[in-house]
């Protein structure tokens, strides 16, 4: 028995050394295909925005502004929408209901990106450039700070079709993760809520998110998770051009989308190492966003005083 | 005790595949441009039934074809864009034109038909360059004197992925236009100045037939399939053809083969009343001394049945054979292809 568990102890162990291991090994390579970019660019990188392959003169602020401007839209759009159909499922929605929502929401988890991207292409932006796009134009034309944000001619795809692409893909995982701990929430508390008088919206409000914010904030970090990271769905409707432009209408370009296109063709050192060097910022922003979400759980965790 | 283990298997593993391999010897692998895949996967479909020989071919770019043959990792690579004689010799290879396609620019403009615009290449740059930005325009109208050209804004859409086809494009408009060249260059990508990126032939076809004002450029087979609308071009003649097999043809046939070292010659802009100007190129390359002698040979049994038999099916699926005073030159240039004492592989 004490043998049996001796190994189970430390096969259990290598597992999870494993897992260092590989994220080591993925950050050196990572690092170490950068290294010919970085030597050429320095910090520059992060400050031009030209990338040029004829000249071999290559800048990251297109690609990471798309990918940060994409990701910020689709959680503006998923984050409420999600909560909102988890909050209808969990405590509003007849019992009929509930069961073929869920599994709508669940198959809509299940496509494949790229198929999200044709969908994108032939029907979602065709139908944004005729109805959506030129009324949002001229409704904002005379706004001050909206106006500069949907100008340009509507091409249909461009950054705001991306974003939108982006929403819906990460719907699901923010529904269906924080539907599950809604779940979670023991009925008493909310009976003895309702007992003494709350509201369904008080309920909510006072019981259910409080008991359950770390899952919700864990779900919705999941979804930008993969909004910063999607590749084949963005790359077919964002318009591909490696400019920063102040309109969301106007084409652009993510870290992913940049590295898919053109890895193939790559053939030059610099030029590989300069995508290579793409990954790696990626890496650092994705890193970075989910440290900030544990920091951010960290503090909510210490001021409820649990 | 487990050194021996792993020396055994080690020895199982080496006799499994040096039987292996000789069992498929005549096998043949290649990778590179993704351009030619359709009709080097129909060649290879008839050849193995004809030979039994087979042929895997995985179209990963051309570029990826260029480092997986300097790897030596499959017996042939296929690029698009040409190695220079140099480089070619650097990494002891030889290089050969397999096929022929054209890339043709595409409008989408209300009441024009294919064939119906007539344009040059300065006009074609000067659009691409974001000079050019009405279909009214004055440089457009004098080619265009007879047609009625709208007032809209031209939404110029180009390819996101780097690819031959982008290469050939911009290779053609930096030997056109001064301007293109010093500003934006030649390259697999450029650093477009305008419009919005399409991944793929099928994404700039999508692109073009969905926005009114549009003009890209595309494959010629993707633009006869999907009946999209293609220009006129004035070639370097002066005079203005349209894309047909004859030009596409006229163009290679034209070309001064002959003094291109490792057929170093890209196909735009030739000369003769006939070419049609962006015509394209796609190449096989071969290491001068392979290591897999059988399947180097068997290659070259295979481009040389396709040059001789293949040009029907390439025809169908509208690729455009090489010349035959073309194809006598690189046969020629085959003697170059040896095994390690010298002698060489190809039997004709």
């Amino acid at each position: 028995m004490a043998l049996f568990d001796f190994f189970f102890h430390n096969l259990t162990r290598s597992a999870a050394i494993l897992v260092l291991l590989i994220l080591g090994g993925v950050i050196f390579s990572l690092i170490y295909g950068s290294l010919p970019a970085i030597r050429a660019f320095g910090l520059g990188f992060l400050t031009t925005e030209s990338w040029n392959p004829v000249t071999e003169k290559f800048g990251a602020v297109a690609p990471i502004y798309g990918t940060l401007v994409t990701s910020t839209i689709a959680m503006i759009i998923a984050v409420p929408l999600g909560l909102g159909i988890a909050i209808f499922l969990t405590e509003l929605c007849p019992h009929a209901l509930r069961r073929p929502i869920g599994v709508a929401i669940e198959l809509l988890a299940g496509i494949p990106s790229i198929i999200y991207g044709i969908w994108g292409l032939f029907v979602l932006a065709p139908f944004l450039q005729q109805h959506v796009q030129p009324a949002l134009i001229s409704l904002t034309g005379d706004i001050p700070v909206l106006s500069s944000l949907f100008a340009g001619p509507p091409y249909g795809i461009g950054m705001l079709t991306a974003g939108f692409i982006l929403a819906i893909m990460v719907l699901p995982f923010i529904t269906s993760i924080s539907r599950d701990v809604f779940d979670t929430v023991p009925p008493v508390l909310k009976e003895a809520a309702s007992g003494v008088g709350c509201t369904t919206w008080e309920v909510m409000r006072y019981v259910v998110i409080p008991y359950t914010r770390v899952g919700v904030i864990g779900g919705v970090m999941l979804g930008l998770g993969r909004a910063l990271g999607e590749t084949m769905a963005v790359t077919f409707v964002i318009g591909n051009a490696h400019r920063v432009s102040s309109s969301l209408l106007a084409p652009g370009t993510t870290i992913s989308a940049t590295i898919a296109n053109e890895f193939t063709e790559a053939v030059g050192d610099v030029y590989t190492s300069a995508l290579i060097e793409l990954g790696l910022i990626l890496f650092v922003i994705t890193f970075f966003v989910l440290a900030a979400a544990r920091f951010m759980l960290m503090r909510i965790e210490q001021k409820s005083g649990a | 005790m487990i050194f021996k283990f792993f020396n055994r298997i080690a020895l199982a593993a080496t006799v499994a595949l040096a039987t292996a391999s000789a069992a498929v010897a005549v096998d043949i692998s290649g990778a590179g441009a993704t351009f030619p895949y359709p009709i080097y996967a129909k060649w290879a479909d008839t050849y193995k039934k004809e030979t039994g020989a087979g042929l895997n071919y995985q179209s990963i770019g051309s570029g990826g074809g260029i480092k997986q043959i300097k790897a030596r990792t499959v017996t042939f690579g296929a690029s698009d864009q040409p190695l220079k004689a140099e480089d070619l010799e650097a990494a002891g290879l030889v290089q050969w034109p397999q096929v022929i396609g054209g890339i043709v620019p595409v409008v989408n403009l209300d009441g024009v038909k294919s064939g119906d615009l007539v344009l040059d290449g300065q006009t074609l740059a000067a659009i691409f360059l974001g000079e050019i930005v009405k279909w009214d325009d004055a440089a457009i109208k004098k080619l265009n004197p007879k047609q009625k050209l709208p007032s809209t804004a031209i939404a110029v859409v180009h390819r996101s992925d780097g690819s031959g086809t982008t290469f050939n494009f911009t290779n053609y408009l930096s030997k056109v236009s001064a301007d293109w060249k010093a500003k934006v260059g030649e390259n697999a990508s450029v650093e477009w100045p305008v419009g919005i990126g399409a991944k793929g032939n099928e994404g700039v076809a999508n692109n073009v037939a969905n926005t009114k004002g549009a003009i890209g450029y595309v494959e010629y087979a993707y633009a006869k399939q999907n009946k999209l609308t293609f220009t006129k071009l004035v070639n370097k003649d002066g005079k203005a053809v349209a894309p047909t097999t004859p030009t596409f043809q006229a163009a290679a046939a034209n070309a001064d083969w002959a003094n291109a070292p490792g057929f170093y010659q890209i196909l735009t802009d030739q000369p003769g009343a006939q070419s049609w100007p962006i015509t394209a190129a796609t190449f096989i390359l071969l290491p001068k001394q392979p290591q897999d002698v059988a399947a180097a040979g068997e290659a070259l049994k295979f481009f040389g049945w396709a040059f001789a038999k293949g040009g029907k099916a390439a025809e169908e699926l509208d690729y455009i054979p090489m010349p035959a005073g073309v194809v006598a030159l690189i046969k020629k240039s085959w003697a170059h292809v040896t095994d390690a004492s010298g002698k060489p592989l190809a039997s004709n």
